[in-house]
């Protein structure tokens, strides 16, 4: 009777939670099964879960070479998105290690003060950044985008926790060795932060290829826009064609998906260190 | 005095020195590397709030370019509160976060308990349910707005097989358009919420649970004995930041249903940037920019107050 209990349990309740999780999947599903098939096929009912005529490759042409630059909506998105990062996590490393292993004064009323700036939403100065950048001239850029999103207290946050943990018999060795300041954080303290700053840099990367507010606001060129306001473009294009709104669906998660999978642990690591420890 | 002493002397001096000058290397260096931070932080976050609340008593269209500008004092302020739109939006969005936030935060610690303690294949779960997550709002806004469909969707074509013979049109639907926003918005924030959880059921100490077991305690017995109140602080942190998050929400109301339809699903953000971005009232949008502020601190304020006495750190 126990024996049963302890046994049965959890592979009676694993088993349910495989077919939740499943139906919990099923939009995603939906959507990759309607990117291949004839625009009357994905409404036929019941569904068709894997296409009787299959359409993948005529779907594939039109959101990749189509008339609408699918592609450079792509190339844009990875710029932003690999410079943003790169940017962040050198801003946010020189400033958490500036917190948490270098003595100045007014280190404390900063750390503070960065906490506070934690709380100010991004969307209550929307209309003042608009403003900046456009006297600034960089409306309409990409680098309005990058700028906008190089500082983050959050990320800073994480990377001074981390780093306040690192020994400080290391640094001293490195300084007892000749090393200044510059040397140790860039020789010493980085190689060090692997860890965290590969962490950060794909939640980083994450945030800023699916950020679909900052480049609405910022962007006016149809030849700059990211994919997320390219899926905007395609559904006043083709706003009927569902299966090709798919297949752009696809193209938009597929390469998260691919490094989601590939890096989950240091992703569901850094969100939830964001969560236990902050 | 001895040469020997006197040497001595001259040694702990350029100690000291040396001392010194690290001392004060050191505070040179603390501050470059803090520089770009926080200049960033004083451009970009603390520079414009000060600048929205100086716009909030104007009245500016942009299109009439600087010398348009007209100090107005509290007006917007007050117009606001006359103003169907904006008050359909504040309304909106405290039914979003009254519907969304208690109903993630309670599947996700019950999922995550599941998950943590009963079952095999931890690790597909956890990545099952976080996978909506990290999708991009537009694009699985764009899955859920062809399953929505009000002739042709598969959810209405399931409901007219159930004998629904007329079923709500969903985002077009002005009773619906929300609440169907808001199952989106549950289903992509789902599995964050059970990653934090489950990060915070890690935490506590197995020794708990076996001595529960002991004394004969069931599963949901130890749910609400250990888990729920071990789990204090990390569902304070939750709730706050879900109901800021809430009060943001925007990417899938602006791909989905530009708030409508007549303003059923607009929120508070929509208008910011209705009125700021398409009317370039900026003075409004400012005002408008203020309340989600002053809303956000007092949530934060508040959730603190009232649960701080109650965490158990």
């Amino acid at each position: 009777m126990t024996i049963r209990k302890i046994k049965l349990g959890p592979i009676v309740l694993t088993a349910l939670f495989g077919a939740l999780s499943f139906f919990f999947l099923l939009p995603l599903v939906w959507m990759m099964s309607a990117a291949a098939k004839t625009e009357k096929e994905v409404w036929t009912f019941p569904i068709q879960w894997i296409p009787k005529d299959w359409h993948f490759a005529e779907n594939f042409r039109t959101v990749w070479m189509g008339d609408v630059s699918f592609g450079l909506f792509y190339m844009n998105s990875v710029k932003i998105a690999l410079i943003s990062t790169l940017a962040t996590l050198i801003v946010s490393a020189m400033a958490g290690y500036a917190l948490s292993k270098l003595k100045f004064t007014g280190r404390g009323l900063v750390f503070s003060a960065m906490m506070a700036f934690m709380m100010i939403p991004e969307q209550a100065t929307l209309v003042p950044r608009y403003i900046m950048i456009k006297e600034m001239g960089l409306y309409d850029t990409h680098a309005a985008l990058i700028l906008m999103g190089m500082f983050s207290s959050y990320f800073t946050f994480l990377l001074r926790q981390f780093m306040i943990g690192v020994h400080n018999d290391l640094l001293e060795a490195a300084e007892l060795d000749g090393a200044g300041f510059y040397r140790i954080f860039w020789s010493v303290m980085l190689p060090l932060s692997r860890p965290i700053l590969a962490t950060v840099g794909i939640i980083k990367f994450i945030w800023t290829w699916n950020d679909y507010q900052g480049p609405l606001i910022m962007l006016n060129s149809t030849n700059l826009y990211t994919i997320p306001l390219g899926m905007q473009f395609f559904k006043e294009e083709f706003g009927t064609t569902i299966s090709v709104m798919m297949m752009a669906s696809l193209a938009a998660i597929i390469p998260l998906l691919v490094l989601f999978l590939i890096l989950q642990k240091q992703v569901i690591q850094g969100i939830s260190i964001g969560g236990v420890k902050g | 005095m001895s040469h020997h002493a006197t040497v001595q002397k001259q040694l702990a001096a350029a100690e000291k020195r040396t001392y010194w000058t690290r001392r004060r290397r050191e505070q040179l260096a603390g501050w470059l590397f803090i520089a770009p931070e926080v200049l960033g932080m004083l451009v970009l976050a603390v520079f414009p709030l000060i600048f929205s609340l100086g716009l909030s008593l104007t009245e500016w269209n942009l299109v009439g370019g600087l010398s348009a500008i007209k100090f107005i004092g509290l007006d917007n302020f007050a117009e606001l509160f006359r103003d169907d739109r904006f008050l359909k939006a504040l309304k909106n969005n405290i039914g979003f976060t009254a519907g969304t936030v208690p109903a993630t935060m309670l599947m996700g610690v019950i999922f995550a308990a599941i998950i943590h303690k009963k079952l095999y294949f931890k690790n597909y779960f956890k990545v099952a349910f976080f996978v909506p997550y990290i999708c991009s709002t537009v694009a699985v806004s764009a899955v859920w707005s062809a399953l929505y469909h009000p002739s042709k969707g598969p959810l209405n074509q399931l409901l007219m097989q159930l004998g629904v013979s007329d079923p709500p049109r969903w985002l077009v639907d002005t009773s619906w358009s929300l609440a169907a926003i808001m199952v989106i918005y549950i289903w992509q924030l789902l599995g964050y919420q059970i990653i934090i959880f489950m990060a915070g059921m890690t935490n506590i100490p197995d020794e708990l649970y076996e001595a529960a077991t002991i004394d004969g305690a069931t599963g949901i017995q130890q749910f609400r004995r250990i888990t729920l109140p071990l789990l204090g602080p990390t569902t304070f942190f939750l709730a706050i930041t879900s109901i800021i998050s809430s009060f943001k929400v925007f990417d899938m109301i602006k791909f989905l249903t530009n708030g409508g339809p007549n303003y059923s699903s607009t929120v508070i953000v929509y208008q910011i940037y209705e009125e700021g971005f398409q009317h370039f009232r900026m003075g409004y949008a400012s005002a408008m920019s203020w309340i989600l502020f002053l809303i956000i601190m007092l949530v934060t304020s508040l959730t603190w107050i009232t649960q701080s006495r109650k965490v158990h750190y």
